[in-house]
């Protein structure tokens, strides 16, 4: 085992959880120590070090910090929230919630029942070993519950803070959407941290399941700053008819990994998956994402779109996979990138695994700079070099911000982004 | 207003233009016609500063400055504008944020204060109006799909909010219907002034009936064969261009 595998087993032993939980922690930390630790060599950890996990090792447990509100400015979205201050609840900061949002350790017998039926299932069997960490790790989680045929009136937005702590320290971040057939709802995850120089580990997975005919609005931002080390995962079951549309966003951080796992087991599924990120300088972004088509009759869109400055780094990979079974598919997969250095590094690849005979499926990457010939239509109105390079690379993925289906994820994703990029944002809010 | 003298220009080690003279008065109108790949929008992309066009002999004077002296963003500032054959479409960039921008840094540039947002938006609706182009097309993306007589209004709607004292419209008629024609042209007219000039790149006559010009000239194997008054437009309409090519040989 290595150094931060025996650390991390440490911790979980220090975690205290529902009693109901402990048959699942249990055996995640004896899975745990089989657990073969990514390196380089790692095919899906081939350009993305641990390094800094192992060397700078968040040997405790985060404690809770009231320091952080005038740093954190939150979604203004009427939404039943729930704020997490390095992994622990702030009741104070969170709206009152209804009967179908609740802590793992205040649900009832029927509600453990369900998340017993699911908690730690959808992500089994994909072998992700931070999600074997998460289950070891946990303590607490937050279930989401669309009782049949409902429609959530309101979003659910998590919100999670880290803070400057002490010493390097540990977050583990847990969350179970369940929706039944017929049912819709809205789901927000907002990862922020404070502005001084954070020292935060999270690992933070996210399980969700999409009933027939279900369908869920799904939002997963990353706005840490640079000193965070973030390791994500969110794991989605779509069954018959469901239809999920999700979008992600990430800055880059020292070490920012997240992978989404989305499985098309109900004919007829839906799956609308965009993404951006930003890292810049010396900043990582590392997204994986995984769809598997199970049955017939599905469709998966995906685009992520990724500006990369400085000396920053970007991994995409992309994987759509069609098992002998999903005839009729759709499947699109589009990366795009810009590279706004000379030193900015991005590792895209696209697969494509297609083992049905009657799918229609296309995929592909590009990597870029900006088109000379904007720069120059630009520059020929005026515009300095330097600005037009500004406006061309917030043009990028302003064109996917502009899809974000939620206008309040919109309005509070636009003026920073903007901000990020000198971007004048009051005319953005006026040409809206 | 412009003096191009004995003008050289390659682009890609291949000579478009050989000793072009060309001299434009404030408030007059320059129609410039020619066949293809004579070099007629050479000279424009030579005139705003297009990367990947070299000069290799002669000056131009642009409001008594050495043009070459000055970026191709100065250029604008300082009042020429080219309004694009194929105007390039810009996703993602909003229409407002690009027009705002390029008014702004030619107000800059002139040591006057950036427009509020109210200002500006005031200012492009009304302008919008006058090209006949709905408001809507101020919040999409840069011509954004963009139908092709839209784009030429659009690069009309920039050039009044730019004022500009040069104004170079290369092939502006080119994919445009005869009612977007009229609009682009009525545009044109409305901005003529005693302190402004026009250079007309056309194949056509037709746009010239619409907007007329105090010149034609003839632009072939990279120089001006022959200068005239509308009237060589219509002579052009009717015998071609291959008797100039030959006598330009």
């Amino acid at each position: 085992m290595s150094d931060f595998q025996q650390l991390a087993l440490q911790l979980a032993t220090q975690q205290q959880s529902p009693v109901w939980l402990n048959g699942l922690r249990a055996q995640a930390a004896v899975d745990w120590q089989k657990v073969i630790w990514p390196t380089r060599k790692t095919e899906h950890w081939k350009y993305t070090s641990l390094a800094s996990l192992q060397k700078n090792v968040p040997a405790q447990w985060a404690v809770a910090n009231d320091s952080w509100q005038q740093d954190v400015e939150f979604v203004a979205v009427d939404a039943h929230r729930l704020v997490f201050v390095n992994g622990i609840f702030d009741a104070a900061s969170s709206s009152e919630l209804p009967a179908e949002v609740v802590l793992f350790s205040q649900a009832n017998i029927a509600q453990q029942a369900v998340i017993e039926q699911y908690l730690g299932k959808i992500v089994r069997g994909e072998q992700h070993v931070f999600a074997t960490l998460n289950n070891a790790w946990m303590n607490e989680g937050i279930f989401v519950h669309v009782p049949r045929g409902q429609i959530f009136s309101r979003p659910v937005y998590v919100v999670h803070v880290s803070t400057m702590s002490t010493q390097p320290a540990s977050v583990n971040q847990r969350l179970l959407v369940v929706l039944d057939e017929n049912s819709q709802a809205e789901v927000i995850e907002h990862f922020v941290s404070t502005a001084e120089r954070q020292n935060i580990f999270v690992n933070a997975l996210t399980e969700i399941v999409v009933g027939d005919n279900a369908q869920l609005q799904h939002y997963r931002l990353h706005l840490e700053e640079e000193n965070i080390q973030h390791v994500g995962a969110v794991h989605v079951n779509l069954l018959r008819n469901a239809r999920m549309r999700g979008f992600t966003l990430a800055l880059g951080s020292r070490l920012k990994r997240i992978d989404y796992q989305i499985n098309h087991r109900g004919q007829g599924a839906e799956l609308d998956l965009q993404g951006v990120y930003l890292p810049r300088n010396n900043q990582m972004v590392d997204y994986h994402t995984n769809v598997q088509h199970w049955v017939p009759h599905c469709t998966t869109n995906e685009v992520f779109r990724g500006i990369i400055a400085d000396s920053a780094q970007a991994i995409f990979n992309g994987r759509i996979y069609i098992h002998p079974l999903a005839q009729k598919t759709l499947a699109e997969l589009s990366n795009k990138n810009l590279l706004t250095s000379n030193k900015a590094e991005v590792n895209t690849k696209p697969e494509l695994e297609i083992y049905a005979d009657d799918v229609k499926c296309a995929h592909g990457a590009t990597i870029s700079q900006l088109s000379s010939t904007a720069l120059y239509y630009l520059q020929s109105r005026g515009i300095s070099r330097s600005e037009a390079e500004v406006m061309l690379s917030f043009g990028f993925i302003n064109e996917l911000l502009q899809q974000v289906a939620e206008p309040a994820v919109r309005d509070y994703l636009l003026p920073r982004l903007a901000v990020l990029f000198g971007r004048d944002q009051t005319l953005l809010e006026m040409a809206d | 207003m412009l003096r191009i003298t004995n003008l050289f220009a390659k682009v890609e080690e291949k000579e478009i233009l050989k000793g072009l003279n060309l001299t434009i008065n404030a408030g007059e109108v320059h129609a410039i016609m020619g066949p293809n790949g004579a070099g007629k929008s050479t000279l424009g992309n030579v005139l705003s500063g297009r990367d990947g066009y070299e000069v290799t002999d002669g000056k131009i004077d642009f409001n008594d400055k050495d043009l070459f002296a000055l970026s191709t963003e100065e250029r604008a500032r300082e009042g020429l504008f080219l309004a694009f054959q194929y105007p390039v479409e810009i996703p993602g960039v909003s229409n407002m944020e690009f027009l705002k921008a390029s008014v702004d840094a030619k107000r800059k540039h002139h040591g006057q204060s950036e427009l509020s947002a109210v200002e500006f938006m005031k200012l492009a609706r009304e302008t919008s109006k006058r090209v006949s182009l709905d408001q809507a097309f101020l919040k999409r993306g840069v011509n954004e799909g963009f139908s092709g007589g839209e784009k030429k209004r659009n690069e009309i709607l920039q050039m009044m909010l730019l004022e500009p004292s040069l104004c170079i419209l290369d092939e502006t008629d080119s994919g445009l219907d005869i009612d977007a024609l009229q609009i682009v042209a009525n545009g044109v007219n409305e901005m003529r002034s005693p302190e402004r000039s026009f250079i007309i790149v056309t194949h056509y006559q037709r746009l010239l009936d619409y907007i007329v010009p105090d010149f034609v000239h003839v632009l072939a194997n990279g120089r001006i064969v022959k200068t005239g008054g509308k009237q060589l437009a219509l002579e052009l309409e009717e015998k071609g261009y291959a008797w100039l090519e030959e006598e330009a040989v």
